[in-house]
């Protein structure tokens, strides 16, 4: 049950960013899509006891993987679908915390928190780097051949 | 080569589409790439441009002397159905589909075209993922409603406090402490239950994203001081909306 639910949430969430970010009417429900997938792995992945730095790498990886399918595919530049789908990985829940535990003096869990949002933000950045990288290996692979013909 | 009127009027074409595209929120390196495709593929082969956030320049240098150009731009909004027509543009150009007048109207077209989807639209959507965050973040469905609607009070009075107030984060800081006066008020009323849930759903769409993801594009292409603009930006606006946060919090 609680997954159908995440489906469905993290689906609607992600298209509504599409609205917002304004993008193509025609590439919303390409947005949720990517949003929906990368949310799926994330939930998994925390749900079995990966911590959430790790979830938050693949699933920043398999959006921005995605992403440049769906780039290829409809000759639309990447952000359009990555940008909806990254939305939800952004540790604001963490930040909040943070913010909470400064104004109430407990500084030292405040950092704490605060260093664990940094590291989820750098797991989404070293994500979508990945991708791009495997992306450029597999054109670059891809092309190599039409060359030497 | 060209003659210089004719540089000129390619020169024109060419900022165009970089500041459509940069006002409405595509990365550097993307702006970067569009202008010197549309350059090359009008008869300018040897064009430099450096593109920051905040100004464009850009130079041809077909001929001497060479001619260079700046675009100032001072106000930058997310409008993403932008940056795709101003790139099937780019693509129609490079592939000798439309010619340089046929250029210049369509991308004037697209300029002054209002393509945003409809003001409460946007709050609807806003309210919606703010509604749906909760959810995904292990809160309960009883406060789907109460995230809902302090979502889209706070996202409204972002908008509204953009057209009042001219100066940046200070309407991030605003929505947030409505977002964080109108959780309060669930809680105290009883309507609402996990004050955290409802809080972290609500400001969900005020979070910098886009600047985000662009930050590390742009860094990846090794646009650094793009890179580094637009990842302070995103942090500034989050940092605002902590505060925001931070100033209700501190009165509970």
């Amino acid at each position: 049950m609680s997954y159908v639910e995440q489906l469905v949430t993290s689906f609607i969430a992600s298209a509504a960013f599409g609205v917002i970010f304004n993008a193509p009417k025609e590439s919303l429900v390409k947005c949720g899509l990517s949003g929906m997938f990368g949310w799926m792995v994330y939930f998994t992945l925390t749900d079995n006891g990966f911590g959430p730095v790790l979830g938050t790498l693949a699933a920043s990886f398999l959006i921005a993987f995605i992403s440049q399918i769906f780039a290829k595919q409809y000759k639309m530049p990447m952000i359009i679908f990555s940008v909806a789908g990254v939305i939800p990985l952004v540790p604001g829940g963490l930040a909040y915390d943070t913010m909470r535990n400064f104004v109430e003096n407990d500084y030292n869990t405040g950092i704490a928190l605060a260093v664990k949002a940094s590291m989820i933000s750098g797991a989404i950045a070293v994500g979508l780097i990945f991708s791009e990288v495997l992306n450029h290996l597999i054109r670059k692979s891809g092309s190599q051949p039409t060359k030497q013909q | 080569m060209k003659n210089r009127e004719e540089t000129y009027e390619i020169m024109d074409v060419c900022l165009l589409a970089g500041k459509i595209m940069l006002r409405s929120g595509a990365e550097t390196y993307r702006v970067e790439d569009t202008m010197q495709r549309i350059a090359s593929a009008l008869g300018i082969e040897q064009s430099h441009s450096y593109v920051t956030p905040t100004a464009i320049l850009f130079s041809a240098e077909d001929r001497k002397p060479e001619t260079t150009r700046l675009a100032r731009i001072s106000e930058r909004t997310t409008d993403l159905k932008k940056v795709v027509l101003v790139n099937d543009v780019s693509r129609r150009i490079s592939n000798g589909i439309i010619d340089l007048d046929e250029a210049r109207r369509q991308l004037r077209e697209i300029e002054t075209s209002q393509l945003m989807f409809s003001f409460w639209l946007q709050v609807l959507a806003a309210a919606l993922a703010s509604g749906c965050f909760v959810i995904m973040f292990q809160g309960g469905w009883y406060d789907f409603l109460p995230a809902l609607i302090a979502g889209g009070a706070g996202y409204y009075s972002v908008i509204l406090f953009h057209r009042l107030i001219p100066v940046k984060f200070f309407a991030e800081f605003l929505g947030s402490v409505i977002i964080g006066v109108v959780s309060y008020l669930f809680i105290k009323f009883h309507l609402g239950v996990e004050l955290d849930k409802i809080i972290i759903g609500a400001v969900m769409p005020l979070v910098p994203g886009l600047l985000l993801t662009n930050a590390v594009r742009d860094l990846m292409a090794g646009h650094l001081v793009s890179g580094i603009s637009k990842g302070a930006e995103a942090f500034l606006t989050a940092f605002a909306i902590g505060s925001g946060i931070a100033v209700v919090l501190s009165f509970l």
